[in-house]
Protein backbone atom coordinates (compact mmCIF):
# COMPACT_ATOMS: atom_id res chain seq x y z
CA UNK A 1 0.00 0.00 0.00
CA UNK A 2 1.40 3.38 -1.24
CA UNK A 3 2.12 6.26 1.18
CA UNK A 4 -0.03 8.39 -0.29
CA UNK A 5 -3.29 6.24 -0.18
CA UNK A 6 -2.07 5.32 3.12
CA UNK A 7 -2.83 8.58 4.67
CA UNK A 8 -5.87 9.43 2.74
CA UNK A 9 -7.14 6.04 4.19
CA UNK A 10 -5.86 7.69 7.84
CA UNK A 11 -7.76 11.19 6.79
CA UNK A 12 -10.78 9.62 6.10
CA UNK A 13 -11.09 7.30 8.85
CA UNK A 14 -10.26 10.12 11.32
CA UNK A 15 -12.65 12.40 9.80
CA UNK A 16 -15.45 9.68 10.22
CA UNK A 17 -14.79 8.60 13.48
CA UNK A 18 -14.35 12.10 15.20
CA UNK A 19 -18.09 13.52 13.44
CA UNK A 20 -19.18 9.89 14.86
CA UNK A 21 -17.87 10.49 17.98
CA UNK A 22 -19.06 14.48 18.43
CA UNK A 23 -23.03 13.07 17.00
CA UNK A 24 -22.41 10.02 19.70
CA UNK A 25 -21.78 12.67 22.22
CA UNK A 26 -24.96 13.89 22.02
CA UNK A 27 -26.82 11.30 23.17
CA UNK A 28 -24.42 10.07 25.41
CA UNK A 29 -24.12 13.34 27.40
CA UNK A 30 -28.06 13.91 27.65
CA UNK A 31 -28.04 9.75 29.52
CA UNK A 32 -25.06 11.15 31.67
CA UNK A 33 -26.69 13.86 32.65
CA UNK A 34 -29.92 12.33 33.18
CA UNK A 35 -28.47 9.75 35.51
CA UNK A 36 -25.96 12.28 37.50
CA UNK A 37 -29.63 14.53 37.91
CA UNK A 38 -31.45 11.42 39.24
CA UNK A 39 -33.83 11.59 36.08
CA UNK A 40 -33.99 9.39 32.43
CA UNK A 41 -32.94 11.35 29.49
CA UNK A 42 -33.84 10.22 26.03
CA UNK A 43 -34.46 6.69 26.34
CA UNK A 44 -37.47 6.47 23.61
CA UNK A 45 -35.61 6.13 20.13
CA UNK A 46 -34.11 2.69 19.31
CA UNK A 47 -32.50 0.56 22.37
CA UNK A 48 -31.71 2.74 25.77
CA UNK A 49 -32.58 6.41 23.38
CA UNK A 50 -29.94 5.42 21.48
CA UNK A 51 -31.43 6.69 18.22
CA UNK A 52 -32.04 9.91 20.01
CA UNK A 53 -29.11 11.09 17.65
CA UNK A 54 -30.72 9.61 14.41
CA UNK A 55 -34.13 11.20 15.31
CA UNK A 56 -32.44 14.80 16.01
CA UNK A 57 -30.61 14.24 12.77
CA UNK A 58 -33.61 14.05 10.59
CA UNK A 59 -35.30 16.69 12.79
CA UNK A 60 -32.31 19.07 12.19
CA UNK A 61 -31.93 18.74 8.58
CA UNK A 62 -35.66 18.99 7.54
CA UNK A 63 -36.27 21.93 9.94
CA UNK A 64 -36.31 25.57 7.73
CA UNK A 65 -32.90 27.01 7.25
CA UNK A 66 -33.85 30.66 7.72
CA UNK A 67 -31.59 33.33 7.65
CA UNK A 68 -32.79 36.89 9.09
CA UNK A 69 -33.43 39.64 6.61
CA UNK A 70 -31.52 42.30 8.67
CA UNK A 71 -28.45 39.70 8.72
CA UNK A 72 -25.18 40.43 7.13
CA UNK A 73 -25.74 37.19 4.73
CA UNK A 74 -22.33 35.84 3.63
CA UNK A 75 -20.67 36.29 7.12
CA UNK A 76 -23.71 34.98 9.18
CA UNK A 77 -23.28 31.69 6.64
CA UNK A 78 -19.63 31.32 7.43
CA UNK A 79 -19.54 31.72 11.21
CA UNK A 80 -20.58 28.23 11.93
CA UNK A 81 -18.80 26.39 9.19
CA UNK A 82 -15.33 28.07 11.18
CA UNK A 83 -15.85 26.46 14.90
CA UNK A 84 -16.64 23.03 13.03
CA UNK A 85 -13.71 23.42 10.38
CA UNK A 86 -10.89 24.89 13.10
CA UNK A 87 -11.54 22.20 15.62
CA UNK A 88 -11.69 19.51 12.89
CA UNK A 89 -8.47 20.54 11.78
CA UNK A 90 -6.91 20.24 14.79
CA UNK A 91 -7.13 16.63 14.62
CA UNK A 92 -4.45 16.28 12.41
CA UNK A 93 -1.34 17.07 14.43
CA UNK A 94 -2.87 14.41 17.21
CA UNK A 95 -1.41 10.71 17.43
CA UNK A 96 -4.31 8.17 18.13
CA UNK A 97 -1.11 5.41 18.18
CA UNK A 98 2.22 4.77 16.70
CA UNK A 99 1.61 5.84 12.67
CA UNK A 100 -1.82 6.82 12.83
CA UNK A 101 -1.86 10.09 12.19
CA UNK A 102 -2.37 12.43 9.67
CA UNK A 103 0.60 14.79 9.55
CA UNK A 104 3.43 14.70 12.20
CA UNK A 105 4.36 18.39 12.09
CA UNK A 106 7.25 19.84 14.40
CA UNK A 107 5.21 22.82 15.20
CA UNK A 108 1.97 20.55 16.00
CA UNK A 109 0.97 22.04 19.31
CA UNK A 110 1.39 25.63 17.82
CA UNK A 111 -0.62 24.03 15.08
CA UNK A 112 -3.10 23.25 17.62
CA UNK A 113 -2.99 26.73 19.56
CA UNK A 114 -3.37 28.64 16.04
CA UNK A 115 -6.64 26.79 14.95
CA UNK A 116 -8.00 27.10 18.76
CA UNK A 117 -7.75 31.09 18.38
CA UNK A 118 -9.48 31.13 15.21
CA UNK A 119 -12.59 29.47 16.34
CA UNK A 120 -12.91 32.55 18.26
CA UNK A 121 -13.94 33.94 15.00
CA UNK A 122 -16.86 31.60 14.73
CA UNK A 123 -18.78 33.13 17.62
CA UNK A 124 -17.84 36.82 17.18
CA UNK A 125 -18.66 36.92 13.64
CA UNK A 126 -22.18 34.77 14.63
CA UNK A 127 -22.80 37.34 17.56
CA UNK A 128 -21.86 40.46 14.52
CA UNK A 129 -23.40 39.03 11.15
CA UNK A 130 -27.14 38.55 13.32
CA UNK A 131 -27.56 42.26 14.14
CA UNK A 132 -29.28 41.54 16.95
CA UNK A 133 -28.68 42.89 20.72
CA UNK A 134 -28.40 39.53 22.55
CA UNK A 135 -26.48 37.68 19.64
CA UNK A 136 -24.15 40.97 19.83
CA UNK A 137 -23.62 40.65 23.62
CA UNK A 138 -22.81 37.27 23.61
CA UNK A 139 -20.46 37.68 20.89
CA UNK A 140 -18.75 40.06 22.81
CA UNK A 141 -18.47 38.16 25.75
CA UNK A 142 -17.45 35.24 23.59
CA UNK A 143 -14.38 37.06 21.97
CA UNK A 144 -13.11 38.78 25.44
CA UNK A 145 -13.31 34.98 27.60
CA UNK A 146 -11.60 33.31 24.54
CA UNK A 147 -8.83 35.67 24.17
CA UNK A 148 -7.94 36.10 27.98
CA UNK A 149 -8.20 32.11 28.46
CA UNK A 150 -6.25 31.34 25.22
CA UNK A 151 -3.50 33.36 26.54
CA UNK A 152 -2.72 30.83 29.60
CA UNK A 153 -3.54 27.85 27.48
CA UNK A 154 -0.94 28.37 25.59
CA UNK A 155 1.31 29.32 28.79
CA UNK A 156 -0.17 26.10 30.90
CA UNK A 157 1.31 23.91 27.57
CA UNK A 158 4.44 25.48 27.67
CA UNK A 159 5.45 23.16 30.78
CA UNK A 160 5.17 20.11 28.78
CA UNK A 161 7.26 21.26 25.76
CA UNK A 162 9.73 22.01 28.09
CA UNK A 163 9.70 18.69 29.56
CA UNK A 164 9.27 16.76 26.18
CA UNK A 165 11.91 19.51 23.91
CA UNK A 166 9.80 19.12 21.03
CA UNK A 167 6.11 20.92 19.71
CA UNK A 168 5.72 17.54 17.84
CA UNK A 169 2.71 15.62 19.85
CA UNK A 170 4.66 12.23 18.63
CA UNK A 171 7.22 13.27 20.65
CA UNK A 172 5.67 14.70 23.71
CA UNK A 173 3.71 11.25 24.13
CA UNK A 174 7.61 9.24 23.52
CA UNK A 175 8.89 11.72 26.26
CA UNK A 176 6.34 10.18 28.41
CA UNK A 177 7.11 6.50 28.79
CA UNK A 178 9.23 6.79 32.18
CA UNK A 179 6.16 8.90 33.83
CA UNK A 180 3.37 10.30 32.68
CA UNK A 181 3.54 14.04 32.47
CA UNK A 182 0.32 14.94 35.01
CA UNK A 183 2.85 13.89 37.78
CA UNK A 184 5.11 16.76 36.94
CA UNK A 185 2.77 18.92 35.44
CA UNK A 186 0.13 18.68 37.97
CA UNK A 187 -0.45 22.70 37.73
CA UNK A 188 0.10 22.90 33.98
CA UNK A 189 -2.73 19.98 33.51
CA UNK A 190 -5.41 21.65 35.84
CA UNK A 191 -5.10 25.13 34.33
CA UNK A 192 -4.94 23.29 30.68
CA UNK A 193 -8.43 21.39 32.54
CA UNK A 194 -9.87 24.66 33.04
CA UNK A 195 -8.89 26.99 29.63
CA UNK A 196 -10.03 24.20 27.65
CA UNK A 197 -13.63 24.43 29.37
CA UNK A 198 -13.24 27.83 28.41
CA UNK A 199 -12.29 27.38 24.61
CA UNK A 200 -15.48 25.27 24.50
CA UNK A 201 -17.69 27.53 26.28
CA UNK A 202 -19.59 24.79 28.20
CA UNK A 203 -21.10 25.58 31.45
CA UNK A 204 -19.38 26.96 34.50
CA UNK A 205 -18.24 28.85 31.35
CA UNK A 206 -21.04 29.03 28.78
CA UNK A 207 -21.27 33.07 29.40
CA UNK A 208 -21.78 33.62 25.45
CA UNK A 209 -24.97 31.77 25.67
CA UNK A 210 -26.30 32.30 28.78
CA UNK A 211 -30.08 31.51 28.15
CA UNK A 212 -31.28 33.41 31.19
CA UNK A 213 -30.27 36.72 30.36
CA UNK A 214 -28.85 36.83 26.47
CA UNK A 215 -31.95 34.03 24.79
CA UNK A 216 -29.17 32.11 23.56
CA UNK A 217 -26.39 34.30 22.87
CA UNK A 218 -24.67 34.15 19.89
CA UNK A 219 -26.60 31.88 18.31
CA UNK A 220 -29.94 33.39 18.63
CA UNK A 221 -30.61 33.88 15.38
CA UNK A 222 -29.82 30.59 13.78
CA UNK A 223 -31.71 27.63 13.05
CA UNK A 224 -31.15 24.22 11.21
CA UNK A 225 -28.49 22.96 9.96
CA UNK A 226 -26.42 26.28 10.82
CA UNK A 227 -27.23 25.96 14.69
CA UNK A 228 -26.12 22.26 14.33
CA UNK A 229 -22.69 23.30 13.30
CA UNK A 230 -22.74 25.32 16.52
CA UNK A 231 -23.86 22.41 18.73
CA UNK A 232 -21.52 19.58 16.30
CA UNK A 233 -18.54 22.08 16.70
CA UNK A 234 -19.27 22.16 20.69
CA UNK A 235 -19.03 18.36 21.21
CA UNK A 236 -15.64 18.06 17.89
CA UNK A 237 -14.57 20.28 20.40
CA UNK A 238 -15.13 18.57 23.81
CA UNK A 239 -13.58 15.65 21.95
CA UNK A 240 -10.33 17.66 20.90
CA UNK A 241 -9.60 18.67 24.03
CA UNK A 242 -9.83 15.85 26.08
CA UNK A 243 -7.69 14.01 23.70
CA UNK A 244 -5.53 16.91 23.74
CA UNK A 245 -4.88 16.14 27.43
CA UNK A 246 -4.74 12.18 26.82
CA UNK A 247 -2.12 13.19 24.63
CA UNK A 248 -0.38 15.73 26.53
CA UNK A 249 -0.13 14.51 30.44
CA UNK A 250 -1.68 10.94 30.33
CA UNK A 251 0.38 9.38 27.73
CA UNK A 252 -1.18 8.86 24.79
CA UNK A 253 -1.47 5.71 23.19
CA UNK A 254 0.85 4.06 26.27
CA UNK A 255 -0.37 1.52 27.89
CA UNK A 256 0.18 -1.85 29.24
CA UNK A 257 -1.90 -4.91 27.53
CA UNK A 258 -4.27 -3.62 25.56
CA UNK A 259 -3.26 -1.90 22.02
CA UNK A 260 -2.32 1.93 21.71
CA UNK A 261 -5.13 2.74 19.80
CA UNK A 262 -7.76 1.82 22.62
CA UNK A 263 -5.87 2.77 25.56
CA UNK A 264 -6.11 6.44 23.75
CA UNK A 265 -10.25 6.02 22.70
CA UNK A 266 -10.38 5.02 26.61
CA UNK A 267 -8.15 8.21 28.09
CA UNK A 268 -10.16 10.43 25.66
CA UNK A 269 -13.41 8.76 26.56
CA UNK A 270 -13.05 9.53 30.42
CA UNK A 271 -12.07 12.59 29.97
CA UNK A 272 -14.96 13.36 27.90
CA UNK A 273 -17.38 12.18 30.71
CA UNK A 274 -15.31 14.27 33.07
CA UNK A 275 -16.28 17.35 30.63
CA UNK A 276 -20.76 15.95 30.96
CA UNK A 277 -19.57 15.79 34.97
CA UNK A 278 -18.63 19.21 34.90
CA UNK A 279 -21.57 20.54 33.71
CA UNK A 280 -23.83 18.31 35.63
CA UNK A 281 -22.48 19.32 38.52
CA UNK A 282 -21.39 23.08 38.26
CA UNK A 283 -23.20 26.63 37.83
CA UNK A 284 -22.40 29.20 35.66
CA UNK A 285 -19.77 31.73 36.67
CA UNK A 286 -21.02 35.93 36.73
CA UNK A 287 -19.27 37.11 33.47
CA UNK A 288 -16.69 39.65 35.68
CA UNK A 289 -16.08 36.66 37.58
CA UNK A 290 -15.31 34.80 34.40
CA UNK A 291 -12.09 37.48 33.38
CA UNK A 292 -10.76 38.57 36.56
CA UNK A 293 -10.54 34.44 37.12
CA UNK A 294 -8.89 33.90 34.45
CA UNK A 295 -6.52 37.06 34.38
CA UNK A 296 -5.81 37.47 38.06
CA UNK A 297 -5.88 34.27 39.02
CA UNK A 298 -4.38 32.02 36.80
CA UNK A 299 -2.13 33.83 34.45
CA UNK A 300 0.00 34.44 37.02
CA UNK A 301 0.00 30.23 37.93
CA UNK A 302 0.64 29.61 34.52
CA UNK A 303 3.84 31.91 34.54
CA UNK A 304 4.81 30.76 37.88
CA UNK A 305 4.48 26.77 36.52
CA UNK A 306 6.73 27.75 33.78
CA UNK A 307 9.54 29.38 35.95
CA UNK A 308 9.31 26.61 38.62
CA UNK A 309 9.90 24.25 35.99
CA UNK A 310 11.97 25.95 34.02
CA UNK A 311 14.35 26.15 36.87
CA UNK A 312 14.01 22.66 37.25
CA UNK A 313 15.11 21.65 34.25
CA UNK A 314 17.73 24.03 34.33
CA UNK A 315 19.30 22.66 38.10
CA UNK A 316 18.92 18.82 36.63
CA UNK A 317 21.07 19.13 33.71
CA UNK B 1 6.29 23.76 -2.80
CA UNK B 2 6.89 26.54 -6.21
CA UNK B 3 3.41 26.12 -6.70
CA UNK B 4 1.97 26.34 -3.39
CA UNK B 5 3.93 29.28 -3.01
CA UNK B 6 2.98 31.43 -6.15
CA UNK B 7 -0.63 29.95 -5.48
CA UNK B 8 -0.63 31.59 -1.81
CA UNK B 9 1.26 35.03 -3.11
CA UNK B 10 -1.81 35.53 -5.27
CA UNK B 11 -4.06 34.80 -2.48
CA UNK B 12 -2.42 37.11 -0.11
CA UNK B 13 -2.39 39.99 -3.37
CA UNK B 14 -6.23 39.32 -4.33
CA UNK B 15 -7.17 39.27 -0.64
CA UNK B 16 -5.44 42.88 0.22
CA UNK B 17 -6.86 44.53 -2.56
CA UNK B 18 -10.47 43.53 -1.59
CA UNK B 19 -8.99 44.34 1.76
CA UNK B 20 -8.73 47.80 0.74
CA UNK B 21 -11.50 48.14 -1.51
CA UNK B 22 -14.51 46.79 0.86
CA UNK B 23 -16.79 49.95 2.04
CA UNK B 24 -17.98 47.23 4.69
CA UNK B 25 -14.87 47.53 8.14
CA UNK B 26 -15.94 43.43 8.64
CA UNK B 27 -15.94 42.69 5.44
CA UNK B 28 -12.23 44.19 5.09
CA UNK B 29 -10.78 42.86 8.05
CA UNK B 30 -12.08 39.35 6.97
CA UNK B 31 -9.99 39.81 3.96
CA UNK B 32 -7.37 40.83 5.88
CA UNK B 33 -7.57 37.70 8.04
CA UNK B 34 -7.11 35.71 4.84
CA UNK B 35 -4.59 37.92 3.91
CA UNK B 36 -2.45 36.52 6.77
CA UNK B 37 -3.10 32.98 5.91
CA UNK B 38 -1.87 33.23 2.89
CA UNK B 39 1.56 34.90 4.10
CA UNK B 40 1.54 32.10 6.71
CA UNK B 41 1.57 29.76 4.14
CA UNK B 42 4.16 31.23 2.33
CA UNK B 43 6.29 31.63 5.51
CA UNK B 44 5.68 27.81 5.83
CA UNK B 45 6.93 26.85 2.30
CA UNK B 46 10.20 28.91 2.58
CA UNK B 47 10.83 26.26 5.73
CA UNK B 48 10.13 28.96 8.12
CA UNK B 49 7.03 26.88 10.02
CA UNK B 50 7.50 28.34 13.40
CA UNK B 51 6.75 31.90 11.73
CA UNK B 52 4.20 30.75 9.96
CA UNK B 53 2.53 29.38 13.48
CA UNK B 54 3.11 32.65 15.42
CA UNK B 55 1.91 34.58 12.23
CA UNK B 56 -1.51 32.56 12.54
CA UNK B 57 -1.54 32.69 16.49
CA UNK B 58 -0.24 36.47 17.15
CA UNK B 59 -1.33 37.89 13.64
CA UNK B 60 -4.71 36.46 12.26
CA UNK B 61 -5.98 34.72 15.98
CA UNK B 62 -4.98 37.38 18.61
CA UNK B 63 -4.91 40.78 17.16
CA UNK B 64 -7.21 40.66 14.72
CA UNK B 65 -9.86 39.27 17.23
CA UNK B 66 -9.19 42.64 18.72
CA UNK B 67 -9.85 44.65 15.80
CA UNK B 68 -12.79 42.74 15.19
CA UNK B 69 -14.15 43.15 18.83
CA UNK B 70 -13.62 47.04 18.29
CA UNK B 71 -15.78 47.26 15.17
CA UNK B 72 -18.52 45.57 16.50
CA UNK B 73 -18.29 47.95 19.57
CA UNK B 74 -18.34 50.55 17.34
CA UNK B 75 -21.80 49.08 15.42
CA UNK B 76 -21.36 50.68 12.14
CA UNK B 77 -24.32 50.88 10.61
CA UNK B 78 -25.24 51.53 6.70
CA UNK B 79 -24.43 55.49 7.31
CA UNK B 80 -20.58 54.23 7.85
CA UNK B 81 -21.23 52.63 3.77
CA UNK B 82 -22.33 55.58 2.46
CA UNK B 83 -19.40 57.30 4.45
CA UNK B 84 -17.07 55.16 2.71
CA UNK B 85 -17.90 55.00 -0.58
CA UNK B 86 -18.16 58.52 -1.21
CA UNK B 87 -14.23 58.75 0.53
CA UNK B 88 -13.14 55.91 -2.33
CA UNK B 89 -13.77 58.22 -4.88
CA UNK B 90 -11.70 57.45 -8.18
CA UNK B 91 -9.57 60.65 -7.09
CA UNK B 92 -8.56 59.32 -4.53
CA UNK B 93 -6.85 56.57 -5.79
CA UNK B 94 -4.36 58.51 -7.62
CA UNK B 95 -1.88 59.54 -5.10
CA UNK B 96 -1.15 56.06 -3.65
CA UNK B 97 -1.37 54.19 -6.96
CA UNK B 98 1.09 56.79 -8.22
CA UNK B 99 3.15 56.07 -5.02
CA UNK B 100 3.15 52.07 -5.39
CA UNK B 101 3.79 51.95 -9.14
CA UNK B 102 7.65 54.03 -8.30
CA UNK B 103 8.17 51.09 -5.60
CA UNK B 104 6.96 48.37 -8.13
CA UNK B 105 9.26 49.75 -10.98
CA UNK B 106 12.34 49.88 -8.69
CA UNK B 107 11.23 46.28 -7.86
CA UNK B 108 11.52 45.19 -11.32
CA UNK B 109 14.51 47.32 -12.05
CA UNK B 110 16.19 45.75 -9.16
CA UNK B 111 15.31 41.97 -10.10
CA UNK B 112 16.26 42.85 -14.30
CA UNK B 113 19.66 44.32 -12.53
CA UNK B 114 20.78 41.05 -10.29
CA UNK B 115 18.43 38.73 -12.96
CA UNK B 116 15.54 37.72 -11.01
CA UNK B 117 15.12 35.67 -7.77
CA UNK B 118 17.41 32.63 -7.01
CA UNK B 119 15.73 29.44 -6.18
CA UNK B 120 18.32 28.46 -3.17
CA UNK B 121 16.91 25.19 -1.67
CA UNK B 122 14.87 25.66 1.36
CA UNK B 123 16.10 24.39 4.00
CA UNK B 124 13.46 24.23 7.66
CA UNK B 125 14.17 25.84 10.61
CA UNK B 126 13.14 24.50 13.73
CA UNK B 127 11.51 26.06 16.48
CA UNK B 128 14.67 24.92 18.29
CA UNK B 129 16.90 27.09 16.40
CA UNK B 130 14.90 29.84 16.70
CA UNK B 131 14.64 29.87 19.83
CA UNK B 132 18.69 29.54 20.32
CA UNK B 133 18.97 32.23 18.54
CA UNK B 134 16.30 34.43 19.99
CA UNK B 135 18.07 33.90 23.41
CA UNK B 136 21.47 33.99 22.04
CA UNK B 137 22.94 36.86 19.68
CA UNK B 138 19.32 38.76 20.00
CA UNK B 139 18.71 38.31 23.36
CA UNK B 140 19.08 41.75 23.81
CA UNK B 141 16.20 42.30 20.83
CA UNK B 142 13.99 40.46 22.98
CA UNK B 143 14.46 41.71 26.22
CA UNK B 144 14.23 45.58 24.57
CA UNK B 145 11.27 43.93 23.17
CA UNK B 146 9.73 43.39 26.39
CA UNK B 147 10.45 46.17 28.05
CA UNK B 148 8.10 48.02 25.63
CA UNK B 149 5.61 45.82 25.86
CA UNK B 150 5.90 46.30 29.83
CA UNK B 151 5.66 50.30 28.99
CA UNK B 152 2.36 49.40 27.26
CA UNK B 153 0.95 46.91 29.97
CA UNK B 154 1.41 49.71 32.93
CA UNK B 155 -0.02 52.17 30.12
CA UNK B 156 -2.89 50.19 29.84
CA UNK B 157 -3.17 49.35 33.58
CA UNK B 158 -3.32 53.49 34.13
CA UNK B 159 -5.70 53.91 31.81
CA UNK B 160 -8.20 50.85 33.11
CA UNK B 161 -7.51 51.51 36.66
CA UNK B 162 -10.35 52.25 39.31
CA UNK B 163 -9.58 55.15 40.67
CA UNK B 164 -11.57 55.96 44.61
CA UNK B 165 -14.83 57.81 44.19
CA UNK B 166 -14.54 61.73 44.54
CA UNK B 167 -11.72 62.05 42.20
CA UNK B 168 -12.49 62.56 38.86
CA UNK B 169 -11.95 59.73 36.13
CA UNK B 170 -11.36 62.10 33.52
CA UNK B 171 -8.66 64.94 32.67
CA UNK B 172 -10.73 66.52 30.58
CA UNK B 173 -13.54 67.33 33.59
CA UNK B 174 -11.09 69.59 35.23
CA UNK B 175 -9.97 71.89 32.85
Amino acid sequence: MGEPIRSIIILIAVLVGVLAIAAGLIWLERRMLGLWQDRYGPNRAGPFGSLQVAADMIKIFTKEDWIPPFADKPVFVIAPAIIVVTTLLSFAIIPFAPGIEIVNLNIGLLFFLAMSSLSVYSVALAGWASDNKYSLLGGLRAAAQMLGYEVFMGLSLVGVVMLAGSFSLREIVEAQRKVWFVIPQFLGFVIFLIAGLAETRRIPFDLPEAENELVAGYHTEYSGMKFGMFFVGEYIGVTLISALIATLFFGGWLGPLLPPLLWMMIKTFFFICGFILVRASLPRLRYDQLLSFGWKLMLPLSLLNIVVTGAIILAAS
Amino acid sequence: MNGVFYLSAVVAILATMMVVTRLNAVHALLYLIVSFFSVALIFFTLGAPFVAALEIIVYAGAIMVLFVFVIMMLNLGPSSKEQESVWLKPNAWIGPSLLAGILILELIYLMVLTGGPTTSPTVEITPKQVGIALFGPYAIGVELASMLLLAGLVGAYHLGARRPRGLSSRTGDKS
